[in-house]
């Protein structure tokens, strides 16, 4: 389905990621934004409040993130396309209702635009410190799917595709950006709407008035282990709830209940991964050190790699455009190949973990650490690479 | 009989309670609920249900059309209130049924949502949402059972728990001041205020259909015994018993200055229908000053349009 031309705002624009951002959710068609002011996102909700007017959608600024992260679910349910904005502290705020959202099945799209913590840490400087958090940060267990974008064009579309996997899977979906990617001004393309693709939220086909069960699958295809949406005001008489539910949506405090929804929400991410997992790959196959990066990190570490192989090194570059479901099976294969891995990111080691947990003590992994403020010296990122090419 | 008169007197241009029409082997109340859930998991002598039967008394009485209801619940006893019901129905995190109803209510407003959450939730962990939806009078009804307790999780202190009674959490009794919910609500801007106990049916049914159709935050407090736990920890009797305290301490003020309705162990409990003012809702608010401003430029979300013109 294409989009709606509404919220599309056609033709080559200077803008930063937070405000790429922004027209990316509105070329989804999101028509809700409720929000709290946070350094380095707020440019994303002050964008959407001076655009929604003029869309026909609807901002609220809320009274924390608490209050933000719930609004946004709350309009989901009244039938809206919806997103929130935020950073570290507030990321933190937002995980109650992260898990709220993952265990009613309710689509929106939560963009983190990452400073350094812990606590308030660096309200104006960088980090990519969240992305456990992102998988982790919600209580109980679950999948997660985040985005990370390594530019303001990025921004624009990885939003559009969280929208997109947030409808298909019927989950909440994290873009993982930072405040390099957030502030720095570039080029973006925004193209005229019957190029834009667009997920339509899958509504159940029971008539108005007809016995609808949020949570059964008897209308879902074989396989896709997602039941269709509703919302109010069609008489279906959803009941939405936190607690463990059975198909009609009615808590069930039971060892069965739990497992069978808790293995459906975990398996309906976890059997596609194929569908969610992009990567980008340059000089993968041919390579003998592999240099693993996402979001600001990865465009780092280009002159590392640019000099390595001036020099002779038959270096691979793996971005990870989905940081989370994480691209497990593509690093094992690679693992058995490759003299080794080099994973640079703005944490102090992150993602290398996973990797790690792939590469299976296959191949060395060299993690280059950073706790945040300023992005990598491409030198230490070099140093790394000829470390593992000796 | 004689009291219920002449508290019903005092209730100006009260109608008389609604009653549903039903066959002699259907309860009265049974089509609003959703059966398959019963038995519910309220103690004997709880007072919970006695508003559910107000609310859906009211509900009925309007003559809403049913898929044009909404019911947000946060946790707790109270907080179960949404599952039973057969409506729209969302049983939300702790204190946040109220944001979740606003983004509900402005991307749906078509839908009347009602929040119907305990004094705990509501008033300690939900406390910021209330004063921030009451201060933009977001088209809400928020009907809160204030039972003085947290009963889900024990009898642990509530912001409402009057000073000197005992909790599990003060068990050598409470010193804190609790919230004057009619006061805090007219305070932040609340269009229409009001409490009851469950005692007071015919009136707490007649509040509810007000606070339902007016357009703006309307805020109904509805005290209910908890026998279980603070009735039993404060010796106040099973739940027959509390109800009748309510019966001997209640007085009616219509119009009372919600300064003055503090609730403690011992003085009157002073119910009626305290505040009734007209201002623009949210939505009333917020199409106006975007038509002001941006013209013909300003798109109205859809939603709005269908309840706006």
């Amino acid at each position: 389905m294409k989009t709606n031309p509404r919220g599309v705002l056609v033709g080559t624009h200077f803008l930063d990621g937070d405000h790429a951002a922004a027209e990316g959710a509105l070329a989804a068609g999101a028509d809700f934004s409720a929000g709290y002011p946070i350094t380095p996102s707020t440019e994303i909700v002050e964008r959407l409040a001076q655009r929604f007017p003029r869309t026909g959608g609807t901002f609220i600024q809320m009274e924390d993130e608490l209050a933000a992260s719930i609004a946004i679910q709350g309009a989901v349910w009244g039938g809206a396309k919806a997103v929130t904005v935020t950073s570290g502290p507030g990321f933190s705020l937002m995980m109650e209702h992260l898990g709220y959202g993952i265990m009613t099945e309710t689509p929106f799209v939560l963009i983190d635009v990452q400073r350094g913590g812990p606590s308030t840490g660096l309200p104006t400087l960088p980090a990519q410190s969240d992305m456990m958090q992102a998988r982790w940060g919600s209580h109980g267990d679950y999948e997660i799917i985040a985005l990370a974008p390594s530019s303001p064009q990025e921004c624009f579309d990885l939003t559009i595709r969280a929208f997109n996997l947030s409808e298909k899977y019927r989950t909440p979906v994290l873009v993982m950006m930072d405040e390099c990617v957030g502030h720095m001004l570039e080029r973006v393309d925004i193209p005229p709407a019957d190029q834009i693709e667009i997920e339509p939220r899958r509504m159940t086909k029971i008539a108005p008035g007809g016995e609808y069960w949020p949570y059964s699958l008897e209308e879902s295809d074989n396989g896709s282990l997602v039941p269709p949406m509703t919302k109010v005001g069609l008489g279906h008489f959803p009941h939405v709830t936190g607690l463990t539910h059975d198909e009609r949506g009615y808590p069930a405090m039971n060892a069965a209940a739990q497992t069978k929804l808790v293995e459906r929400l975990i398996a309906k991410i976890r059997d596609h991964k194929d569908d969610i997992i992009t990567l980008e790959e340059v000089g993968v196959d041919s390579a003998d050190i592999i240099v693993v990066s996402y979001g600001i990190t990865a465009r780092v570490c280009h002159p590392a790699i640019d000099r390595a192989r001036r020099e002779g090194h038959k270096i691979g570059f793996l971005r990870l455009i989905t940081v989370w479901p994480f691209a497990g099976k593509r690093i094992a294969e690679l693992a058995s190949r490759v003299k080794g891995f080099v994973v640079p990111e703005m944490n102090m080691g992150q993602m290398v973990r996973e990797v790690e947990r792939a590469v299976a003590g296959k191949a060395p992994v060299v993690s280059v650490t950073n706790a945040g403020g300023e992005v990598h010296d491409p030198e230490v990122i070099y140093r790394a690479i000829i470390e593992v090419a000796k | 009989m004689s009291d219920m008169t002449e508290l019903e007197a005092t209730l100006e241009g009260s109608e008389s309670p609604v009653a549903c029409a039903v066959g002699a082997d259907e309860h009265p109340i049974g089509s609003w609920l959703r059966q398959e859930r019963m038995p519910h998991i309220w103690c004997p002598g709880c007072g919970i249900g006695t508003t559910v039967n107000c609310f859906t008394r009211a509900v009925d009485d309007l003559g809403i059309p049913r898929e044009d209801i909404a019911v947000v619940s946060g946790i707790g006893c109270t907080g179960r209130v949404a599952g039973y019901l057969k409506l729209d129905t969302f049983h939300t995190t702790h204190g946040r049924a109220i944001p979740f109803a606003t983004g509900l209510k402005l991307a749906h407003p078509r839908t009347k949502v009602v929040v119907y959450s305990g004094d705990g939730d509501l008033f300690a962990i939900g406390g910021n949402h209330f004063i921030h939806a009451a201060r933009r009078n977001v088209d809400l009804t928020i009907l809160c059972v204030n039972n003085f307790n947290y009963g889900m999780t024990g009898g642990q202190m509530a912001p409402t728990t009057p000073e000197s009674s005992i909790v599990s959490t003060a068990p050598f009794g409470s010193v804190e001041k609790p919230f004057n919910l009619p006061y805090l609500a007219q305070s932040c801007g609340a269009v229409y205020v009001a409490r009851w106990t469950v005692y007071h049916v015919r009136q707490l049914a007649n509040s509810i259909k007000r606070a339902m159709s007016k357009p703006g935050l309307t805020f109904v407090e509805m005290l209910a015994p908890c026998p279980t736990l603070f009735g039993r920890r404060n010796r106040l009797g099973d739940g027959l018993a509390m109800v009748e305290q309510y019966r001997e301490r209640s007085v009616v003020k219509n119009g009372a200055d919600t300064r003055e309705v503090d609730l403690n162990m011992e003085g009157p409990i002073v119910c009626g229908n305290f505040v009734d003012i007209e201002r623009p809702s949210y939505i009333q608010a917020q199409a106006a000053q975007m038509k002001r401003v941006l013209g013909d430029r300003y798109v109205m979300p859809d939603a709005w349009r269908e309840v706006m013109g």
